[in-house]
């Protein structure tokens, strides 16, 4: 198939960027979509023109690397699915596309479609985690999980980080992304401990980086490749609310 | 022979001899310690942010020294390990079915196909248990019972249950666990974290690793970075294939400069070859997506009887299908182990049986399956992976046969290390799939976590210590001749490949360097093709050097000048794989000669000859083999049967 | 946004109680608008409790405006750049039109003062005779007074229909079948609002209250 793609194109954080448009011929449809991206960047290169740069590496739909915004939807058309498993089946011959960056304050553009995402980092860096040093862990079985809340915090924890959510919130919130890591260690017996310092650090550090807030809007559990619920999102709201009522002295992250 | 020399052999001195079960706990009582004080005065660079890399990292920032860590992506949760989908194994025997750490010692040094160190496999073992507890701890949501305990299962033909997992996504959640340590200790400041910096040469001082030189991808700079000692986590180099199950930007660069300083590069030519793979739909294909090998379990493997038999799969009625599998491995069938089945695919599509767009493909078949267990049953233990086989062929594999072959998967050769995961440059510590270590000739599934989480977690952290108590070492300035001439061979290379402004893409060399590869250096090695290989890859990396076209310059990001030097360490890293493949006139595990197998079609294992690791040193003008005799005290080499 | 919003909603639910007594008949609905001034004698002197009431009130729709401003602008500094091709809405309608949505019926609560409190802007503007203000008001000539008002109390569906939701969830509703029932709830206090509101403006249109 033959396509037009509208491609947005900026040399450099500095540079203000534009929409350029490239014509695709012989698209196969059983190539993937970045697989088209990279049919493009062969014929630009031997025409002499930049290849378009863009993010992507494990191209199965697990690193979380790539992001793209086709046609206004993050990651395409294609419902669970990240751009790089997303193939050209789902379009048709003829077709006009628009690939952007994901846009948001806490995801500067570094150069055409490739954004910072280190703001994720950060929020994890600020509590995302249980502290437990290497060597000072308990025989595995000495705390049984129920299978159920070890089945939810699983479906939290395939959270991929791609920031799919924050390119596709009106608001640009972070908070699927931080209420996914919440829910799932709050939900283990072993995060228990620091549940409410968690939580504290880690809004913070999402308010910090420059996410807008929350508003429940839910587009970005429709987006998302890998199914994060939004109700992560009320788990978070519950533990924050808890955490600030009792927040004094003697809390951490206060 | 006329394609290398050969050296002196090397032995590894640091493993203790006695009884294999008390070797790790004495290595690590005979090793020296470092007082925590002074932990904190010295630094230790590591490249690579996987389940090794980032685990090691974490450690060593616990334990008080000061880390800097490197990674190519723009975080480090996303390193390849991340993608590995069917679990880790332990020898934790919660099923009381028989395991043990000696069990899962023997399986490991068996599969392997004997060309394994019995000393570090046992410790592989011993510190499998406490891999487990720790990720538990850390809060990474294994599969669980009922009851709440951590639920296994049997994975690539084991006969005990001693795989843990978390669906199939049991790399992303370990490594989500070593990530969030390594972020912790971000946070905490222990770690200066460097995203979206590739190392592009090693830097040795006095004889001793002391630091890198790095380009950051986003500005262009090159930098000089410095430590006490440096670890390389940086993975294995199926990439070479241009075709593998690795992420696109996985490469040896790391690796491979490191051993042009110096580090001997040990059996490059293991490569393991997975079986269950989604085949190559076009000239496009830029990357291979592993089907987990649990799939195994309930699918059979089938092609036509008859050669360019071009029905529908399910107009081919049953007696003229062959279960190649079931006929020829019967107590194995469908399960044997990864080398096994993939050259058996390869096998009948060299006869012209295979299936799907270029005769390359074979059916996986789950209609049995289905009919026995329920599509609900089905549909509970492999949705996810139906699902996305459905995404990327278009094809339902409910009602059509999934199709499958062989692709490149893991590379058991590295860096060659001693016990203390040392390499031969002093300083210059190797883990995870980067070193050559535990996996012999062939890996068993489940073990690549296992050994990755062990080095980073339990090993290095204990044995660096050895080295570094002679330390803090003193300081290196940027301005040292060494830095100085290692970031200015850094600078030209970068230029050299800038300047050439040819008229082909890099990706074009690359495909066709992984052709020559995966042609001749693939599932199975001959002489002849060996030595063609060998010709083609010096041919096609002069023309590289005369043709290829990169636009733009060094001073930000340029993903085409960041593939170009990697595929330039791809074109030297092959010859070497090929020269490794053409000296081990045998074959065993990843690694099948043509010219040595059994009447019956089998590997043809040469004890006598070459129960060895080939450690190679690097030569302007040839490579130097340097031989490490392998003995086995424990494990009595025998040959592998699955029939 | 939670808090305050719960409170403006218990207020309409007790503000359309009040408005379907017009149902009983104009002394029954003049009688109780006579009575909501005297709450609270003779514990307080009159008025008082309805001007304590209103001062509450506005003390909620000042906060949850403050706050809704102050998640746009966020909002707003979060995508400094916006998207050129703008995708269609996908996850809930509601939820996407919540800030043009409160504007309406901001100023369609100014307008609702000046009309049926102050009398200002009402045809007979009697503040003795809430019945035969709110009949005058919806009288058949002035037909676009209706539509506006209609228009105004759909907006408040839709503004609950997520809103209610979305408080909920603020407060810490967190379980998939807890999300099911927040979102049937906000749907029925959602339709029974509006068709609560929108059965007296129509019953004085069609002449069923005059």
């Amino acid at each position: 198939m033959n396509l037009t793609l509208r491609i947005w194109r900026q040399k450099g954080p500095e540079d203000k960027g534009r929409m350029v448009t490239y014509q695709v011929d012989d698209v196969s449809p059983d190539m993937s979509f970045l697989e088209m991206l990279d049919v493009l960047n062969e014929r630009l290169i031997l025409a002499g023109e930049e290849p378009v740069a863009f993010d992507h590496d494990c191209r199965e739909g697990i690193c979380g690397m790539c992001g793209l915004m086709i046609n206004g939807n993050a990651h395409g058309p294609q419902r669970g699915t990240t751009a790089c498993q997303l193939h050209m089946r789902q379009f048709k011959d003829g077709d006009t596309i628009d690939i952007e960056p994901w846009r948001a304050r806490a995801f500067p553009v570094i150069k055409d479609l490739v954004v910072n995402r280190n703001a994720f980092d950060k929020i994890i860096a600020a509590g995302g985690f249980i502290t437990a040093p290497t060597g000072s862990a308990p025989e595995a079985h000495s705390v049984p999980v129920a299978k159920g809340n070890a089945d939810a915090a699983f479906e939290s924890a395939a959270c991929i980080g791609c920031g799919a959510c924050v390119a596709a919130c009106p608001n640009g919130s972070g908070m699927l992304f931080t209420a996914a890591k919440v829910t799932q260690l709050s939900l283990l017996p072993q995060g228990q401990p620091e549940r409410y310092t968690r939580v504290i650090g880690m809004v913070d550090a999402h308010d910090e980086a420059g996410f807008g807030g929350c508003t429940n809007a839910g587009e970005c559990t429709v987006v998302c490749p890998k199914g994060i619920p939004l109700n992560t999102i009320g788990r978070l709201n519950r533990d924050y609310l808890a955490a600030t009522a009792k927040r004094g002295d003697n809390t951490p992250g206060s | 022979m006329d394609l290398y020399t050969e050296g002196d052999p090397i032995a590894d001195t640091r493993a203790p001899d006695g009884p294999i079960e008390t070797r790790w706990e004495r290595r690590r009582f005979e090793a020296k310690l470092v007082n925590p004080a002074n932990r904190r005065k010295m630094t230790v660079i590591v490249v690579g942010t996987g389940l090794a890399g980032g685990s090691a990292a974490a450690t060593l920032a616990e334990q008080g020294y000061q880390v800097k860590s490197y990674c190519y992506q723009d975080s480090p949760r996303r390193a390849h390990s991340i993608a590995a989908q069917g679990g880790i194994n332990a020898a934790k025997n919660y099923r009381n079915d028989g395991d043990s750490v000696h069990r899962l010692f023997y399986d490991t040094v068996k599969g392997g196909d004997f060309r394994s160190r019995e000393s570090n496999v046992h410790r592989l073992a011993e510190v499998s248990v406490n891999i487990i507890d720790q990720c538990v701890a850390q809060g990474v949501p294994f599969a669980r019972e009922y009851g709440g305990l951590l639920d296994t299962r049997s994975f690539g033909g084991a006969q005990v249950q001693r795989t843990f997992y978390a669906r199939g996504q049991t790399g992303q959640q370990l490594l989500l666990g070593a990530y969030q340590a390594l972020e912790r200790q971000i946070g905490l400041g222990n770690v200066e974290m460097n995203a979206r910096h590739e190392m592009l040469e090693l830097i040795i001082v006095d004889g001793k690793a002391r630091g890198i030189v790095v380009r950051d991808l986003v500005t262009g700079e090159i930098t000089t970075e410095f430590a006490d000692a440096v670890v390389l986590a940086s993975g294995g180099y199926g990439n070479v294939f241009y075709l593998s199950t690795n992420a696109k930007g996985c490469n040896v660069t790391a690796t491979w400069r490191a051993h042009r300083k110096g580090a001997y590069f040990a059996n490059p030519c293991y490569t393991q070859i997975h079986p269950t793979c989604i085949p190559v739909s076009g000239d496009h294909q830029s990357k291979l997506t592993l089907m987990s090998e649990s799939l195994r379990n309930d699918g059979r493997v089938w092609v036509p009887k008859a050669k360019g038999d071009n029905r529908k799969p399910k107009d081919i009625p049953e007696d003229e299908r062959d279960y190649y599998l079931e006929r020829i491995y019967p107590s194995f069938g469908n399960l044997v182990p990864r080398d096994i089945a993939s050259r058996a695919a390869k096998n009948v599509c060299d006869e012209g049986r295979g299936v799907g767009p270029g005769g390359l493909g074979v059916y996986l078949d789950f209609a049995d399956a289905i009919t026995r267990l329920g599509r609900k049953a089905i549909e509970a233990k492999y949705g996810n992976l139906f699902e996305m086989y459905e995404r990327i062929t278009g094809e339902d594999p409910y009602e059509v046969p999934m199709r499958i072959y062989p692709a490149v998967h893991y590379t058991m050769g590295g860096l060659w290390v001693d016990y203390d995961l040392q390499s031969t440059i002093p300083g210059l510590f190797v883990i995870g799939e980067a070193n050559f270590s535990d996996h012999g000739a062939n890996r068993l599934g489940a073990s690549a976590l296992m050994q990755g989480l062990a080095d980073g977690y339990f090993v290095l952290p204990n044995t660096v210590a050895n080295y570094l108590a002679a330390g803090p070492f003193e300081k290196v300035e940027a301005s040292h001749p060494a830095a100085v001439e290692a970031r200015r061979d850094v600078e030209d290379r970068i230029q050299r490949l800038l300047a050439v402004n040819g008229d082909r893409t890099v990706d074009s060399f690359h495909r066709e360097l992984g052709q020559i590869m995966w042609e001749h250096c693939g599932i199975e090695r001959s002489e002849a093709g060996l030595r063609k290989a060998i010709d083609e890859i010096r041919a096609l990396r002069a023309e590289f050097w005369q043709r290829v076209r990169i636009i733009g310059d060094a001073d930000g990001l340029n993903q085409s000048l960041e593939k170009a030097g990697r595929v330039a360490d791809f074109f030297e890293l092959a010859e070497l794989m090929c020269i490794d493949a053409l000296h081990r006139e045998e074959s065993c595990g990843g690694h099948f000669r043509a010219e040595h197998q059994t009447p019956d079609g089998e590997a043809q294992r040469d004890d006598e000859r070459f129960a060895y690791v080939a450690a190679w040193e690097y030569g302007a003008e040839q490579p130097v083999l340097h031989k490490e005799d392998l003995k086995f005290e424990y494990v009595h080499p025998t040959q592998r049967s699955y029939k | 946004m939670a808090v305050t919003g719960i409170i403006l909603v218990l207020f309409l639910v007790a503000h359309m109680l009040g408005n379907l007594k017009v149902f009983a008949g104009a002394s029954s609905f003049d009688h109780y608008a006579h009575w909501l001034r005297e709450i609270g004698k003779p514990l307080l002197p009159g008025v008082w409790f309805l001007w304590i009431m209103r001062a509450a009130l506005l003390v909620s729709v000042v906060a949850h405006i403050w706050a809704a401003t102050t998640l746009a602008l966020r909002a707003r500094a979060a995508r400094p750049v916006q998207y050129a091709h703008r995708k269609k809405i996908q996850g809930s309608y509601a939820a996407r039109t919540m800030r043009w949505g409160g504007v309406i019926i901001l100023l369609f609560v100014i307008y609702h003062l000046l009309d049926l409190t102050t009398g200002t802007l009402n045809p007979v503007g009697d503040p003795s005779r809430p019945y035969a203000n709110v009949v005058a008001d919806f009288a058949p000539s002035r037909w676009y007074v209706t539509l506006f008002y209609t228009l105004a109390v759909v907006s408040v569906g839709f503004h609950l229909r997520h809103g209610v939701f979305s408080a909920l969830r603020s407060l810490g509703q967190q379980t998939p079948q807890g999300e099911r029932r927040a979102k049937n709830v906000a749907l029925a206090v959602a339709v029974l609002l509006c068709a609560g509101y929108l059965v007296v403006p129509f019953a004085v249109l069609t002449g069923l209250v005059s």
